[in-house]
């Protein structure tokens, strides 16, 4: 199954799917050495983004949280790949720097659940359907 | 989008991973916002300039860019003066990682500059194409000057020196520059008495009230001063990064412009000078502040004039551009004798020396709603005079 929706950040990454419809700040939300969600209001608390394909709406809060993306690539515990919603500049600078593939505006559903490949060049999501 | 030969170019990697890396940001950025192309820059200004708010993400990050800036590129203020950090009890740790963010800006050929104001030692014309991104410098361009910029990042304004190229859309065009909101004072005759603190606190309220939206004045009479006072506290309570002062601010000049005003709808609200008024407080001050954005040659004549023959009893601060104080050596002598400091390069907002100050005296409406969260100090708003009576124990 492939869905196609734009590319934002360039690369592939494969990992289980983390889906929140909450808007993520990184900067103060999540912990720049550990991958763990900080923000205890937000739906993901005490949940690491490490190798996750990570689904939220779009980023929110400081600009600094582009750096905090990076940050999480240099401790190895970056996502392995980001799908939003609408993508804003955020998200876009801190993916683009970290070198975590993302797209947003999929024009498909993804599972609830399961392994996902993002394509961020060609701006697709794969994976392979059950049952 | 579309793109030149040169933009091919830069996303090819032809000039080098990190003008591709850039040029990748720019045209991410040209996608979410729909630009049809890209435009070329006249400046750009840079923040995540300070230690303080970058932290060592962004530090390790600048650490691997290379290259230099191919236009004029000016620096943020820093979080602290580059010379006399010592003497002000600046952490060495603070100090040292500090000193590492100016070398890795100097490298990529981003002047060090350290001033919000940059607009004051470099000529703006109306109509430039910028790439700006100090929030109340960003507004003072767009809006007292006339120039064009969207609001930058840290990163995508890194990526406009480094490649001269902004996307077009929002703020550079001209048909997204016209009011959205507009508002009124309940009554106009009060407002020519106003300082510029007046302006500061009507900045807090209009900009809580604008979001993003540009906001137009009417009945007002602001000098440049209060301009960069309005404006950078409606940068701080809102996301404002443009508005107009009618018959004032330039583009409300034109017939374009005059056109829009009369045929278009958009909300009206009504400010009431009691609500201006109830933002000065009547605090003790611990420490004065003043300089947020950096004071202009006018606010140092004043504070000149002021200080004249007085003596500070608590710590107080001006914050100017270094390039302001070397212009100014015989105001900066009668500032100092009263045993004020003028502190170069850093701000009350950026660097470590408000933390915890307690009762933080300012004229700044944008330093009155940074302070709490930024420094956990308690804002007190007055004016100049009344800075200097409370400075000097009055």
């Amino acid at each position: 199954m492939l869905i196609q929706g734009r590319s934002i950040a360039k690369g592939t990454g494969t990992g289980p799917l983390l889906i929140t419809d909450t808007p993520i700040s990184f900067l103060g939300g999540v912990d720049p050495k550990t991958g763990i969600v900080i923000d205890e209001t937000h739906p993901l608390f005490g949940k690491s983004v490490a190798g996750k394909v990570l689904v939220f709406p779009y980023g929110k809060g400081s600009t600094v949280g582009s750096y905090v993306l990076y940050a999480l690539a240099k401790n190895h515990v970056a996502p392995a790949a980001i799908i939003n919603t609408e993508c804003e500049t955020i998200i876009a600078t801190g993916a683009i720097i970290a070198e975590i593939p993302t797209v947003d505006r999929l024009k498909g559903d993804l599972p609830k659940d399961g392994i996902v490949t993002v394509d961020g060049t060609s701006g697709t999501v794969s994976f392979a359907q059950c049952g | 989008m579309e793109l030149d030969k040169y933009d091919q170019a830069l996303l090819n990697g032809e000039y080098g991973e990190t003008k591709q890396k850039m040029m990748e940001i720019l045209l991410a950025l040209g996608k979410i916002y729909e630009a049809e192309k890209f435009i070329e820059v006249k400046s750009v200004q840079v923040s995540g300039a300070s230690f303080k708010t970058i932290g060592d993400a962004g530090l390790s990050w600048l650490n691997t860019l290379s290259g230099k800036a191919v236009v004029p590129s000016f620096l943020n203020p820093i979080g602290m003066p580059r010379d006399e950090w010592q003497n002000l009890g600046i952490p060495d740790d603070f100090a040292k990682k500090q000193l590492e963010v100016n070398a890795a800006y100097t490298r990529l050929g981003i002047r060090p500059t350290c001033t919000c104001t940059p607009y004051y030692f470099n000529i703006i014309e109306r109509g430039d194409h910028l790439a700006w991104s100090e929030s109340s410098a960003v507004s003072y361009v767009n809006s007292v000057l006339g120039a064009r910029t969207n609001r930058e990042g840290g990163p995508s304004a890194l990526a406009s020196a480094l490649t001269g190229k902004t996307p077009y859309y929002g703020l550079h065009i001209v048909r997204n520059r016209i009011p959205q909101i507009e508002f009124h004072i309940d009554d106009p005759a009060a407002t020519k008495s106003w300082t510029n603190a007046h302006y500061g606190a009507l900045g807090i309220i209009a900009g809580a009230i604008s979001g993003n939206r540009i906001p137009f004045f009417t009945e007002l009479r602001p000098n440049r001063d209060m301009l960069k006072s309005l404006g950078a506290a409606m940068a701080a309570s809102g996301a404002v990064a443009l508005y107009h002062v009618n018959e004032i601010t330039p583009e409300t000049r034109f017939p374009f412009f005059k056109k829009h005003i009369e045929e278009d709808d958009r909300e009206v609200v009504e400010i009431e000078v009691s609500e201006i008024d109830e933002l000065f407080g009547s605090l003790e001050a611990d420490v004065v502040a003043l300089g947020c954005p950096h004071v202009s040659e006018e606010e140092l004549e004043e504070l000149a004039f002021l200080l004249e023959n007085r003596r500070v009893v608590m710590p107080f601060y001006i914050f100017a551009a270094e390039e302001m104080k070397a212009k100014h050596p015989d105001l900066c002598a009668k500032i100092q004798n009263s045993g004020a400091k003028i502190v170069p390069d850093t701000c009350m907002v950026v660097s470590p020396l408000m933390d915890r100050a307690g009762v933080v005296m300012t004229n700044s409406g944008k330093a009155f709603t940074y302070l709490p969260g930024m420094c956990k100090a308690t804002p007190l708003l007055g004016t100049l005079e009344d800075c200097v009576r409370a400075g000097c124990g009055e």
